[in-house]
């Protein structure tokens, strides 16, 4: 098997909070081959989002750091990398994020072609003014925003949702990343932008050879564009499998019990099942399966310790003492 | 946009109205300025008559009238001291009344930016309690005195700067300080807690994800973003700069606005008092309105259509 593009081993990234130090992501193991999308589903606070950030080193300044673990691109570890590497030579470059709000995330004070710029200017792709607003043109029209040269001097309070979700797309893929970290990149859009998001991620990946991590907790959208699939449980990843093999046939019964919670066209009459219970704290987590509280099959086992990773079949990795199918 | 400055104008207008009512009539609760004027001895007869030839005979509403008739066609009467044209004696003095202000407001923008982004980059650090610290000691020390030891300090003990008047770069120097000093603590505040908010905001994330240093992104994408509460502070102080600089202008004897209308108040000159505050709530209110025009040209979402 060749090398993966990105692989993150033991990842252990902490929040220290006045109240306490949260165990945000407490042991995370992935990988993402070139051209594949990677589906990073769990329900909030799960730590998904903190994976992310520490992927490319943009966790809170004053509280985030990681402890441990190691973040390999190309043969680079990121978790060893000073801030100033990082911004010179990765971030925007070869590793890239559409963050969780498209909304939110232009500055309302520049020029949508500033800022469709800026990566090209950072990274020294484009040189003077005018290359860089070719560049920029050049992009923006790669995601689809009509006649583009005329709307770079526009703000982007000019720009629709959908518009301003494609402008953020572009700075992300300006410089032609190998991989794109997407964060909740549909959550805020409505149904027929999240389609065209979709498509616009789906042939980046066709044209290039992107490597994709959604971050998501719908596990519709996951399944739509995802190869394979990663539930994430308070800070740890508790199952991993491609996208079928977790939908058909998950074996983590976190990952039962989010699916039963999805509701499903044409099953009017069936009910849907909420999780009973909380998360624990990430604060103090427990030392077992941190879904044993809520978990129908817990035994004494769940409680004492925490369960190793088994490979049920090949890539379909699930952390549970008693994986299996859910009892009729 | 034009409507909007004209409306804008046309408030400002009212404002100076008012202004001109207020001084008039407040001014006059100072005393009799013939009894100043005239030596103690001069005959009842002799006071009646002058009193009658400056026009301080007739009712006070038509005193206004008769004054505010003649300010419109830029005539604000005669000093009684000096007597030359009160308009005048002011206009001479207001270049130097707006470089103080000009000067003292850089010194303050000088201090507080800088402080302001830094002590919202590097929260709860040492230089965040060193920029809360020098502001608060700004505005804790009443600028007479900020003055006073400046004058001790550098002209007197170290003899770097002249210790008052008006003429060389240096002449500026520590009557800008005694004056830009003590809005500095507000600016610094303001700069910082609007930073921190925009430096928590999406688009900077936005910008950090793609490459953007830390450089780039505090001084360029986030302080624009918090240069609107900034420049509706800077506004309100320069205003209060040009029109309240008579204490500062008076100890280093700086030969501006302030200090002629406070002598005038003291000598009952009636028309320099009028022409000066006059002059003052004009330059007031044109700095209000330039305030509000800048914020368009800071954040393109603002629009004066309304």
């Amino acid at each position: 098997m060749s090398q993966p593009l990105l692989r993150v081993e033991n990842l252990r990234t902490h929040l220290f909070l006045k109240r306490g130090v949260v165990k945000a992501v407490d042991g995370v193991n992935l990988h993402v081959d070139a051209g594949e999308t990677l589906g990073l589903v769990g329900e909030s606070g799960s730590g998904k989002s903190m994976t992310s950030l520490s992927i490319l080193r943009l966790l809170p300044r004053q509280s985030g750091r990681i402890v441990e673990g190691h973040i390999w691109v190309d043969g680079v570890d990121l978790a060893s990398l000073s801030e100033e590497e990082m911004a010179r030579d990765w971030r925007g470059r070869r590793v890239s994020m559409v963050s969780q709000d498209p909304m939110t995330s232009l500055n309302p004070v520049f020029t949508v072609g500033d800022q469709v710029g800026a990566p090209f200017r950072y990274h020294g792709l484009a040189h003077g003014a005018r290359a860089v607003r070719e560049a920029a043109v050049k992009v923006l029209r790669r995601v689809r925003i009509p006649s583009p040269e005329k709307r770079l001097d526009d703000y982007p309070h000019q720009f629709s949702g959908g518009m301003r979700q494609r402008v953020v797309a572009a700075m992300a893929i300006a410089c032609a990343p190998r991989l794109l970290i997407a964060d909740e990149p549909t959550s805020n859009l409505d149904v027929t932008i999240q389609v065209q998001m979709i498509a616009l991620f789906r042939e980046l990946q066709r044209d290039s050879g992107l490597g994709i991590i959604l971050i998501t907790h719908d596990l519709g959208v996951a399944a739509s564009i995802c190869q394979r699939v990663a539930v994430m449980y308070a800070g740890r990843i508790v199952e991993v499998g491609d996208v079928r093999t977790i939908y058909r046939s998950p074996a983590h019964p976190y990952t039962q019990a989010l699916l039963n919670a999805i509701p499903h066209l044409g099953q009017r009459r069936r009910r849907l099942h909420a999780i009973a219970g909380q998360p624990p704290s990430l604060i103090d987590p427990p030392v077992g399966c941190r879904f044993a509280a809520r978990c129908s099959r817990r035994t004494a086992q769940c409680d004492a310790e925490y369960p190793p990773e088994v490979e049920l079949a090949s890539g379909h990795k699930v952390a549970c003492w008693r994986p299996g199918p859910e009892a009729a | 946009m034009l409507l909007y400055i004209l409306k804008r104008v046309g408030q400002g207008l009212i404002s100076i109205v008012g202004a001109s009512i207020v001084i008039f009539f407040v001014s006059r609760l100072s005393g009799d300025p013939i009894v100043l004027l005239l030596p103690t001895e001069a005959p009842p007869a002799v006071v009646e008559q002058v009193r009658r030839d400056m026009g301080l005979a007739e009712p006070l509403w038509r005193q206004y009238l008769i004054f505010a008739g003649n300010a419109l066609t830029g005539d604000f009467g005669n000093s009684y001291r000096w007597q030359a044209p009160a308009l005048s004696l002011v206009l001479d003095r207001l270049p130097a009344t707006i470089y103080l202000a000009l000067a003292a407001l850089l010194f303050s923008i000088l201090l507080s930016v800088p402080f302001g982004v830094l002590s919202a980059v590097y929260r709860g650090s040492w230089i965040d309690t060193l920029g809360k610290g020098f502001a608060m000691l700004g505005q804790a020390m009443p600028n007479f005195w900020v003055g006073l030891l400046l004058i001790l300090v550098l002209a007197i003990g170290f003899n770097l700067l002249p210790a008052y008047g008006y003429g060389t770069p240096a002449h500026i120097i520590m009557p800008a300080i005694a004056l830009g000093w003590y809005p500095v603590a507000a600016q610094t505040r303001i700069v910082r807690s609007a930073m921190l908010d925009v430096l928590d905001s999406d688009y900077i994330r936005m910008g950090r994800a793609v490459g953007a240093s830390e450089r780039v992104l505090i001084w360029k994408y986030a302080l624009r973003n918090a240069a609107i509460p900034l420049v509706t502070i800077l506004g309100v102080y320069f205003a209060a700069m040009l029109g309240g600089a008579f204490v500062v202008e008076t100890i280093f004897a700086w030969p501006g606005v302030g200090r002629t209308v406070v002598e005038a108040v003291f000598s009952r000159d009636f028309p320099v008092v009028q022409a000066g505050v006059l002059l003052t709530s004009i330059l007031f209110v044109t700095s209000n309105l330039l305030v509000d025009l800048s914020y368009g040209l800071i954040d393109p979402r603002i629009r004066y259509d309304r």
